[in-house]
């Protein structure tokens, strides 16, 4: 029935449509647009709404503590309540010092290796960019339990190794246990990072560097004051994305949590958010989603406004 | 042709530059070669032998402990994770397909806005969905099913982005022209022509798709109960968390890891050019 009508659509539209470019009837338009617009309106933009509404209402009761328990309009009351949340502002607290470290050590791992792989230095390019991409493959999840074992003072080589020299290291410990966690998203995503940002430096034409190269120019030069600012809008979108995802922290630290009593079930903003939510108080929940979500915009287009800011004039 | 520095001075920073890059492979590749041996040893030489040497092969005993637990719980989980990411991610490329495509080619009001917001749908971590998508398929019924976890997987803006890009570079204008003039229809125009030239680019997207639901965790913990729906990597967090109560589930959570792990990397590094086209667009963004 459809190629019938499609048909009979494009031999009656056919002559009319020529003037203005090409445009099909409105109605294939659509046809085209709403196998994916329906369930983005309905699993993305209909949930970011429904949290919104929910963060503004309050569960009061009819009278004192026994009374019947009613949801009512409560304006910002849910927000006031998040930001007198120690245990929120702590996981924020928590997350922000990680994502001040962690992201840019892991940037500037991947830049460095993405800058080796693209010079003639280095032999057996392609097994070096699988070997860092691999872990891309693995869920955090998974990633999480696999270093787990690497931490675990029982199991772990690399325990029984240090502890052979005389060391004493407990990846588990109070201070330490935000950096292994830092470690194992570090270990996810830096191969992925790098090959964003060697698919860039591939895409320069060579002759940029030629001049360079006939002045005696060395190869760090060239990488550092050529290759890096050309390659600059890939390292922000890394570093967006990074912030993004760090923000978002959930199923490392959950992984860890289940072996190390250092990691609190509030440790970071999103595991306080589902603690929250499954002491069925659904409202807070909203609320700490919403701060998490503006928070993580602001930083993502603050962090992007900022660095074109610096490179535009 | 490029080696004008002199000759010393070059051989060095090769040696120095071979010598970083190695310390940096072994440590991407360490914890799966720990794995890898980990998952040979029967559970007894775990804490008793060194981690990174292999003791006694023990890995086919350790695959049949690991399907048979649990009337071969793990075998579901596995055809879970198959499911959802290969039907989510077909359904998912499908539709980002045909949306893209009709961004890239078809000129109509309010397209470059209706752009703006799926794009701005990229910056919205899926996380911070999971929770509001509970309580309105709670208010449905849906929670604790197959689809709660498949429907809002299908949704991929960052493909409809990729998708648009694709599109545009490799469909020309021309062919749809001829293809109009012949009287073919836009749908039919899309699957014998458009589709067929995307096709490289689609698999892209759907490798991107893939490993996002595949890897996804949050989701599924917050949607699913019942274990005979769990995905692997919620059902290998479960089983972790009980290694403190029964520590003979330990060498059955790290033989699971490698067989979750295994399918992914062998289909990552068989596609691998499919990948550089992805993360090249996502650089030139």
């Amino acid at each position: 029935m459809t190629d019938l009508a499609t048909r009979v659509v494009a031999a009656t539209t056919g002559r009319r449509r020529r003037p203005n470019g090409g445009a099909p009837r409105p109605g294939t338009i659509v046809a085209f647009l709403l196998p994916f617009l329906l369930p983005f309106v309905l699993f993305y933009l209909v949930p970011i709404g429904y949290a919104i509404g929910q963060s503004f209402l309050v569960v009061r009761r009819t009278s004192g503590q026994y009374g019947t328990p009613y949801t009512t309009f409560g304006g910002f009351e849910q927000y006031v309540r998040a930001f007198q949340n120690t245990e929120f502002l702590a996981s924020i607290g928590r997350i922000a010092l990680f994502g001040v470290v962690q992201v840019p050590v892991m940037l500037f791992v991947a830049l460095t290796m993405a800058l080796l792989l693209d010079t003639p230095l280095l032999k057996l390019k392609s097994f070096f960019r699988i070997a860092a991409f691999m872990p891309y493959a693995v869920p955090g999840v998974i990633a999480a339990i696999m270093w787990s074992f690497l931490y675990s003072p029982q199991l772990s080589p690399i325990v029984g190794l240090l502890k052979g020299i005389g060391l004493q290291p407990d990846f588990l410990g109070p201070g330490a246990v935000l950096w292994s966690t830092a470690n194992v998203s570090t270990w996810l995503w830096t191969g992925y990072n790098m090959l964003i940002m060697f698919s860039a430096l591939q895409s320069i034409p060579q002759e940029l560097y030629q001049a360079a190269k006939l002045d005696g120019a060395s190869n760090w030069a060239i990488a550092w004051r050529i290759k890096v600012p050309i390659i600059a809008p890939s390292i922000i979108l890394t570093t967006v994305f990074s912030i993004i995802g760090t923000l978002q922290l959930y199923a490392e630290p959950a992984v860890l949590r289940q072996i190390s009593s250092n990691i609190s079930s509030t440790f970071t903003p999103n595991m306080l958010a589902y603690a929250v939510a499954s002491g069925n108080n659904y409202q807070q929940a909203a609320a700490i989603s919403v701060v998490l979500a503006v928070l993580t915009f602001v930083s993502s287009f603050g962090f992007m406004r900022l660095t074109t800011k610096r490179t535009e004039p | 042709m490029s080696d004008r520095t002199a000759g010393h001075e070059s051989r060095l920073s090769q040696t120095a530059a071979m010598a970083l890059i190695f310390v940096l492979a072994v440590y991407f590749l360490l914890p799966i070669y720990f794995l890898i041996v980990a998952a040979t040893k029967p559970q007894g030489d775990l804490a008793s032998t060194f981690g990174l040497a292999f003791s006694h092969f023990n890995l086919f005993q350790n695959l049949g402990i690991l399907f048979g637990r649990s009337n071969g719980i793990f075998a579901v989980w596995a055809l879970n994770s198959v499911l959802y990411a290969v039907l989510g991610a077909a359904v998912g490329t499908l539709i980002s397909a045909l949306c893209g495509y009709a961004l890239a080619k078809f000129r109509f009001r309010g397209r470059e806005f209706l752009f703006s917001v799926i794009l701005g749908g990229v910056l919205v971590p899926t996380t911070a969905l999971a929770l509001p998508l509970f309580l309105l398929f709670s208010a449905t019924g849906l929670v604790n099913t197959y689809l709660a976890v498949f429907l809002p997987s299908i949704v991929s803006p960052f493909g409809v982005y990729l998708a648009r890009i694709f599109a545009a570079a490799a469909v020309p204008e021309e062919l749809l022209e001829s293809a109009r003039l012949d009287g073919a229809g836009e749908f039919r125009t899309f699957f014998s022509l458009a589709f067929r030239l995307m096709t490289p680019s689609l698999v892209t997207i759907f490798l991107f798709q893939f490993v996002g639901i595949w890897n996804n965790f949050f989701l599924p913990m917050v949607m699913l109960q019942k274990e005979s729906l769990f995905p692997i990597t919620l059902g290998l967090y479960e089983w972790n968390g009980q290694t403190a109560r029964v520590p003979l589930l330990q060498v059955s959570v790290i033989t699971g890891s490698l067989v979750s792990i295994v399918p992914v990397i062998v289909v990552f590094v068989v596609l691998q050019r499919f990948w550089r086209t992805g993360l090249a667009s996502g650089a030139l963004k």
